[in-house]
């Protein structure tokens, strides 16, 4: 799959002039509310006609300005799970699920029955209820695999798990993985939660008001995101669970990694999302510390974020990782490009993948 | 009741039904372009739309005679072209009905159309379905119960009305004689208050057993919804 987008809008004061590719796997849309997030994905999904632009989702051109074409929405292929779900009212969830496969018919693209979806998102038992009687996370893994079952070639998410609270969240997050890997359909994803973008995106894709600061691999474009829950992603693979204190060490570039027990056999790839306000540095090698994990590594860059604070960017053999500190520490630790130091992370400071 | 009367209250509910039937794809159409549509001449529609309601009906009956009678322009056409004659005949008393419920039907589907959460109709696009078929599966079954309730007050109206009927199809038993003229043919001759009092309980009779047969529907479906 690749999706090439590249259009101007304007939209009373605000201008959305975006230009990006997606490659397979999961991209994620990643920016403030207001950057442009959802105007630039119901683009893509043909809700809104670009005021200039194309759109060209595997060498098909869905929208060409310049040659007046703009194909509708519901000859696009395009699944969009919105953040409001939008269920059918008056159809039973098995409906709802039901109801774009018959335009699919003949359609190629991703083979997805009604028993895998069901499975894949755990929602079997919901089949004759009715949308009002379900939980917000419920309506949404619905409205994931109806989505899914009218074949898509690609699936939008805009924002789909803004309107749940924290639990319902870590309820969703496993079957968006698994949608991930198994389904093999590509998502378009839109968040501002560094959080979710650090443990799903393959690819991120950056807005700030309504341009595209940044493209790349999640690693390398997500420290460098201005966001306020700033952090890094480690890639890292389960090496042995400590049963006697519940943790589980991992292994990654930047060394040996203690974190809460994870459910995951030993072997499984994780990533890790370390905050950078959970990130102290010291000079030395600090002993009799309460905390677990102590990264080695160098400073790349110290860039400040307000007068009062700075965002330390470390390459600890080849990871990055990123601190925030404050630039009195700053000053009085002497920190300067270059320097080795050695970064004190708190063991439950890690997402799990 | 005597024959003459049954046979007033079948043609009543005859051109009530006729009425209300033939009326409801007209009035869901243009329901939908009053509040769907973004059209040149659109608040002029409305008002054509509303006219019978504020006219005086004798105006409507009037008019209609002007132009669906036998000399009128679209009467003549009509009478020629395909045989159908509206003046002087049932189905014209049932023509009259219709443009006067016509107002009621569509004011009550219109209001229930915008009422449709639009975003449902988009995410139904996204899965494949044309916009035919998005209003036809979304659009029309979520404004369901304002069609009954536009439908119900059509033919509420058509059971009652006089004016225009009378004047555009006059008052001819076992033609057009409808419930309404025929109470009015006894109020008008000595010895008919005992008929016209019969023939006003059938028709407050008619009237509760709608209200209440729409209602039931509506009832019923509520109750599909939560069962499904």
């Amino acid at each position: 799959m690749s999706l090439d987008v590249d259009v101007d809008h304007r939209r009373g004061a605000f201008r959305l002039a975006a230009r990006f590719t997606a490659a397979p796997g999961l991209t994620a849309l990643f920016g403030r509310s207001g950057s442009g997030k959802t105007s630039l994905v119901s683009i893509v999904g043909g809700l809104i006609r670009p005021d200039r632009g194309r759109v060209v989702i595997d060498g098909q051109t869905l929208v060409d300005t310049e040659r007046g074409l703009f194909v509708p929405a519901h000859r696009r292929r395009i699944g969009y799970v919105f953040q409001d779900s939008r269920l059918f009212p008056h159809l039973s969830v098995r409906r709802n699920l039901l109801y774009g496969r018959w335009f699919a018919r003949g359609a190629g693209g991703a083979t997805a029955d009604l028993g895998s979806v069901i499975e894949l998102l755990g929602i079997g038992h919901l089949l004759e209820r009715h949308p009002d009687s379900l939980s917000g996370g419920e309506k949404q893994r619905v409205a994931i695999g109806r989505a899914l079952l009218a074949r898509p070639r690609l699936v939008l998410m805009d924002e789909p798990l803004a309107s749940l609270d924290e639990a319902r969240r870590a309820e969703i997050l496993p079957f968006l993985e698994r949608l991930r890997d198994e389904a093999r359909v590509p998502i378009l994803y839109v968040s501002h939660s560094v959080a979710e973008v650090a443990r799903l995106a393959t690819t991120v894709v950056t807005l700030n008001e309504g341009t595209v600061t940044a493209v790349g691999p999640v690693q390398d474009v997500l420290p460098m995101a201005d966001a306020a829950d700033g952090g890094a992603v480690l890639e890292a693979r389960i090496v042995r669970h400590d049963e006697r204190f519940h943790l589980s060490v991992l292994e990654s570039a930047a060394g040996a990694l203690q974190v809460p027990r994870l459910e995951a056999p030993v072997g499984a790839p994780v990533r890790a999302y370390i905050r950078a306000r959970d990130v102290m540095l010291s000079l030395r090698h600090p002993e009799d510390i309460s905390a677990l994990n102590v990264l080695a590594g160098r400073i790349v860059s110290i860039v400040p974020t307000s007068t009062a604070q700075a965002d330390i960017r470390l390459d600890c053999n080849g990871a990055v990782l990123m601190a925030r500190l404050t630039a009195k520490s700053v000053d009085r630790l002497a920190l300067t490009p270059g320097r080795p130091v050695f970064a004190v992370v708190k063991s439950v400071s890690f997402e799990r993948s | 009741m005597t024959p003459d009367e049954w046979t007033a209250v079948r043609l009543s509910l005859l051109i009530a039904t006729t009425a209300t039937l033939c009326s409801l794809p007209f009035g869901i159409a243009i329901a939908w372009l009053l509040a769907r549509g973004r059209f040149w001449g659109k608040s002029l529609l409305d008002t054509l739309v509303h006219l019978p309601l504020i006219m005086p009906p004798v105006v409507t009956g009037y008019l209609l005679l002007l132009s669906f009678g036998r000399r009128g322009p679209i009467g003549g056409f009509l009478a020629e072209e395909f045989g159908i004659v509206f003046s002087f005949r049932w189905t014209g008393a049932a023509l009259a009905c219709a443009v006067m419920g016509f107002p009621l039907l569509v004011r009550a589907i219109r209001l229930s159309i915008e009422a449709v959460d639009q975003r449902l109709e988009a995410a139904a696009g996204t899965l494949g379905a044309h916009p035919l078929w998005v209003f036809a599966t979304i659009t029309l079954p979520l404004c369901l119960p304002g069609i009954i309730a536009g439908a119900i007050l059509a033919f509420a109206k058509s059971m009652g009305e006089f004016g225009a009927t009378i004047t555009f199809v006059s008052n001819i038993p076992g033609e057009t004689q409808t419930l309404p003229s025929l109470i009015y043919t006894l109020t008008q001759v000595p010895g008919g208050d005992a008929a016209a009092m019969r023939l006003t309980l059938v028709s407050i009779a008619i009237s509760m057993l709608a209200l209440l047969g729409s209602e039931l529907l509506a009832r019923r479906i509520g109750a599909r919804r939560q069962a499904a």
